[in-house]
């Protein structure tokens, strides 16, 4: 019966995994994988020879009210963090699965035991690497940490981690002494690899601990014998794996850079100096004038408009703009947002229907066309420089092409640069034209401006 | 018990439906999507129950009860944030409704 249960479980998390991948099914896919979640811990409470029920409800309680507090409560733009945090909690379950299992060493074979020391090493890289990207994403972490020699010290940290590991695999009996040092080591090892790694990186990171705690879910269900968790464990490690992979291409980073270079460190000062002439300021009447007028809108949102809350307002414009005969569509370069797809569940909080959004290689023909390029909170993935500038930290990037529209409209809240601190050669374009203001505020404006004429 | 090269089949298997599963998504699910593979190794409580119910001294238990914790918040939170994202998804049919 409880193996029953774990299969209905595996196919409903693959069934509800696949319909996630489809914008029209995916608010019941993941219907679907929680009833497989229900099914699964249900039937783990009928488990034989099992003990500590009062204690292992307290800690269901604990953990998942303060899980679910967090959840309902969390605003949107900061998903990527929440992500994260529970991530991490997965990685450090199976790091805790492992040690419990350690400690009681009545392994059948060597190869449980071997399986559990990489899934406890796995699972406590993605712990504590989880918690410095919720950190630094939180803001609670501003700074890049990097010295001389840091990847060797790490190397060395990777190594002595090793070496504990299979000491662990060796002893008959584990000692807990030795025990405590290879998680210690582990989990140090996480927070080093990732105090480096700059916030624009982040996502991808993310994705790979995510991958990360799914393979070490699956080496722990190998050593428990528990063939729902190698499942899902597996195909959330493989999945991820490809999703870490999509991510990256998107920013045109390889995933060894990203890990392996601090992002801007290497030539972020190159460019900043040259991008000449002036900047040309637009108020919001003469803007809304522009758009109203026009054929054709596209709009480019970034991470700056979500901050300022400005996408309902926006929404509520481009409505009044298509009551005016205007076709309005949205740009969504692959990282915009925090990461892959954040702007989409930004966008469709506002209330944007997913078939007026479109990705780069749906919508970058269509810059030419277009009247006015609406560039609002975005900054790094507009800057022609990615283009032109093999110097740039961001050359080869791929970037919406707005500067090939003939009148671009950049709202900005002031004139400092984009997240990656560099500075966009787009603003000082003849065809381009500064709007200032806060996000939400001039949105205002421009609502009021078009209902006017 | 799943032994030796089964569990290796089993292993391969579940890797490839991963892989093929997520292939052609579109970039406008990959964050629901991350959070929701995050949600499914929120499978992990089912294991850390197993090591807990079989916990017998006060380290172990300790140790467990931390294990089914963050099991329980991973789970948990992974489905209230996927949850909340993907109600927002919807095409201009259904908002017009």
């Amino acid at each position: 019966m409880i193996e029953l249960s774990y299969f209905a479980a595996a196919v409903l998390f693959i069934l509800g995994l696949k319909r996630m991948s489809s914008p029209k099914t995916a608010r019941g896919g993941i219907v679907w994988a929680g009833a497989g979640m229900l099914v699964a811990t249900i039937a783990t409470f009928f488990v034989p020879n099992m003990h500590n029920y009062g204690l292992m409800l307290l800690a269901m309680a604990i953990g998942g009210g303060a899980a679910w507090y967090t959840g309902k409560k969390v605003a949107m733009t900061d998903m990527p963090q929440m992500i994260a945090i529970y991530n991490g909690m997965g990685g450090g379950a199976a790091a805790a699965i492992a040690a419990v299992e350690l400690l009681k060493s009545d392994f059948q074979s060597q190869s449980f035991l071997v399986l559990a020391v990489l899934g406890a090493l796995i699972g406590s890289v993605a712990f504590s690497g989880s918690m410095v990207a919720f950190a630094k994403l939180q803001g609670l972490m501003k700074k890049s940490f990097l010295f001389p020699g840091q990847q060797k010290i790490n190397l060395i940290v990777f190594g002595a981690a090793i070496v504990f590991g299979v000491l662990l695999m060796m002893s008959d009996s584990t000692s807990g002494l030795t025990l405590f040092i290879f998680f210690a080591l582990a989990l140090a090892f996480g927070i080093m690899m990732t105090l480096p790694i700059g916030g624009a990186d982040m996502p991808v990171v993310i994705s790979l601990y995510n991958a990360l705690t799914g393979l070490a879910v699956a080496f722990e269900g190998f050593v428990l014998g528990n063939a729902a968790m190698i499942i899902a464990g597996t195909v959330v490690g493989s999945a991820g794996t490809l999703l870490t992979q999509l991510m990256a291409k998107a920013m045109n980073r390889p995933i060894s850079n990203v890990l392996f270079s601090g992002f801007g460190a290497t030539g972020g000062e190159a460019s900043t100096e040259d991008a000449g002439g002036t900047l040309k300021e637009v108020d919001a009447s003469d803007a809304a004038v522009m758009m109203a007028f026009a054929s054709k809108v596209i709009i480019v949102p970034g991470y700056g408009m979500a901050v300022a809350q400005a996408q309902h307002k926006i929404w509520e414009f481009c409505k009044l703009l298509e009551d005016k005969g205007v076709t309005v569509k949205f740009a969504i370069h692959p990282v915009a947002g925090r990461m892959p797809g954040h702007m989409n569940v930004l966008l469709a909080e506002a209330g944007v229907p997913y078939d007026k959004i479109y990705d780069l290689e749906e919508i970058n023909g269509e810059f030419p066309q277009a009247d006015v390029a609406l560039i609002i909170g975005a900054n790094d993935v507009v800057n022609p420089v990615a283009r032109t500038d093999p110097n740039s930290p961001i050359y080869g990037m791929p970037i919406l092409d707005a500067d090939k529209a003939k009148n671009v409209i950049v709202v900005k809240r002031g004139r400092g640069t984009g997240f990656s601190g560099i500075e966009n050669a787009l603003f000082y374009l003849d065809n381009a034209r500064m709007l200032y203001g806060d996000g939400q505020e001039v949105a205002n404006k421009l609502i009021q401006e078009v209902k006017q004429l | 018990m799943i032994e030796g090269f089964t569990a290796l089949y089993i292993f391969m298997l579940a890797a490839f439906t991963g892989y093929e599963v997520i292939g052609r998504v579109p970039v406008i699910l990959h964050t629901p999507l991350m959070s929701g593979s995050n949600f499914v190794h929120g499978i992990v409580l089912v294991g850390a129950m197993v090591a807990m119910g079989h916990a017998d001294t006060d380290l172990e238990r300790f140790i467990g009860f931390l294990g089914v914790m963050l099991a329980a918040g991973n789970a948990v939170g992974g489905y209230v944030v996927t949850e909340r994202m993907l109600e927002m998804f919807k095409s201009s049919k259904e908002t017009a409704k």
